[in-house]
């Protein structure tokens, strides 16, 4: 386990725990709309601001968060911060992220009564004007991550083919996970064969 | 006492088969939470429109505010804050843990191998798909509810410009004389806001 920590140590530059807290403490209270709605803010932190980690392995982690079960955003956090400092770092990305929404509805389950917010004229403004914003928040990573995913001719129909099938939503067909497992097959048989046919090859000789 | 077991059970439950994030998890909370009559519909639903008023994974304030309220409606004896702050904390642990596991030891596993080839393969035919899941998730986020909740047209299009103008800003950077800025996510989201509430709360 201590040899475990060291090479991850090695491999990224590190912040403080407190400041990978606090970054996605800030993540989590400005995250409206869900996990894919935190990317771009994640992006701009953690890739651009702190340099922990390259924006190709960012889409890796991606990848792995979105995957698996369970609240994307907290996936999200619990990969990042275990990219970046280990199992103690993704429970403390992890709990920043959870805490500043479980502070905020404990908040109004404890004084307000739904009705207060539901009904708030102010607030319902406020979220009239946050929910479009989220949105381009979305359609900017689809760019830089297009651009971080190095698209070649060959490749660029996969994300239109992807997007298009899921967001048609027809069931089992515009399922997330049906084309992550493509993706998973697709990559590792595309190196898998011309592997083989090498060592075919080098038999016959 | 019960109730509390129950919960964490329906939670963990939750965060195992809660795929895709969100709402498709919703339906999924809704049978495991209003079925055995923790809370009513109506609470429901309630619950549902807050989680869209605050910030924050909706699966975790769902978790937060049922298990807050739970242990009340269903043995009076357990209303009261110190019985609800119990139940909103075992149910977003037990609704974060199980998946907090499995990413966990997926990517230690990842990590593990990540110099071998059949691992870079995989990750190299992921990634157009990342792109492509990305994407989906702003197509379906293009609708109704998020740019013309009312059905009136000054309301739409004002929608189109707000989210027109926070796509630039976020994504083009703006030159202020030699220095080179792109506004932070954080901040537009905040500017978004503020637009709403003098366009939409005055």
């Amino acid at each position: 386990m201590a040899q475990d920590n060291q090479t991850i140590c090695q491999d990224t530059p590190t912040g403080s725990y407190w400041s990978l807290f606090s970054t996605f403490f800030k993540i989590g209270l400005f995250t409206f709309g869900g996990g894919w709605a935190m990317i771009s803010i994640i992006e701009r932190e953690i890739v651009d601001k702190h340099h922990w980690i390259e924006r190709n392995n960012f889409l890796d982690l991606l990848a792995i968060a979105q995957s698996l079960p369970g609240i994307l955003a907290v996936n999200i956090a619990t990969a990042v911060g275990d990219k970046i400092k280990g199992g103690k770092g993704s429970i403390v990305a992890a709990a920043g992220t959870i805490l500043p929404s479980f502070l905020i509805i404990l908040l109004i389950a404890i004084f307000l009564t739904p009705d207060m917010i539901k009904n708030n004229k102010i607030i319902s403004s406020i979220f009239m004007g946050i929910r479009p914003a989220v949105v381009a928040l979305i359609i900017a990573p689809v760019i830089t991550s297009a651009k971080a995913a190095n698209l070649k001719w060959k490749t660029v129909w996969i994300p239109l083919v992807v997007a298009l099938m899921i967001s048609l939503d027809m069931g089992t067909v515009s399922s997330p996970i049906l084309y992550i497992v493509l993706g998973a097959l697709g990559g590792f048989f595309l190196w898998w064969f011309p592997q083989r046919q090498k060592l075919k090859n080098n038999r016959k000789h | 006492m019960s109730i509390y077991w129950q919960i964490i059970w329906a939670y963990i439950k939750i965060g195992i088969f809660g795929f895709g994030g969100g709402y498709a998890m919703l339906s999924l909370v809704e049978k495991s939470v209003v079925g055995p009559g923790w809370i009513s519909e109506t609470m429901f639903t309630d619950i549902v429109a807050i989680s869209q008023m605050t910030p924050g994974p909706i699966g975790i304030n769902s978790a937060t505010y049922i298990g807050y309220v739970a242990p009340g409606s269903v043995n009076p004896a357990l209303n009261g804050i110190g019985w609800g702050l119990l139940g909103s904390c075992l149910a977003t642990l037990a609704v974060v843990i199980p998946s907090f596991i499995l990413v966990l030891y997926s990517s230690h596993f990842i990590r593990r191998h990540s110099e071998s080839g059949a691992i870079k393969a995989i990750f190299s035919g992921l990634r157009p798909v990342v792109v492509g899941l990305i994407a989906s998730a702003a197509i379906m986020l293009m609708n109704a509810a998020n740019f013309n909740p009312n059905g009136i047209d000054w309301q739409l299009w004002t929608n189109i410009a707000i989210c027109a103008i926070a796509f630039c800003l976020v994504y083009f950077p703006i030159k202020l004389g030699k220095k080179v800025l792109k506004l932070h996510p954080i901040l537009v989201i905040i500017m978004a806001g503020l637009a709403g509430f003098l366009i939409y709360g005055i």
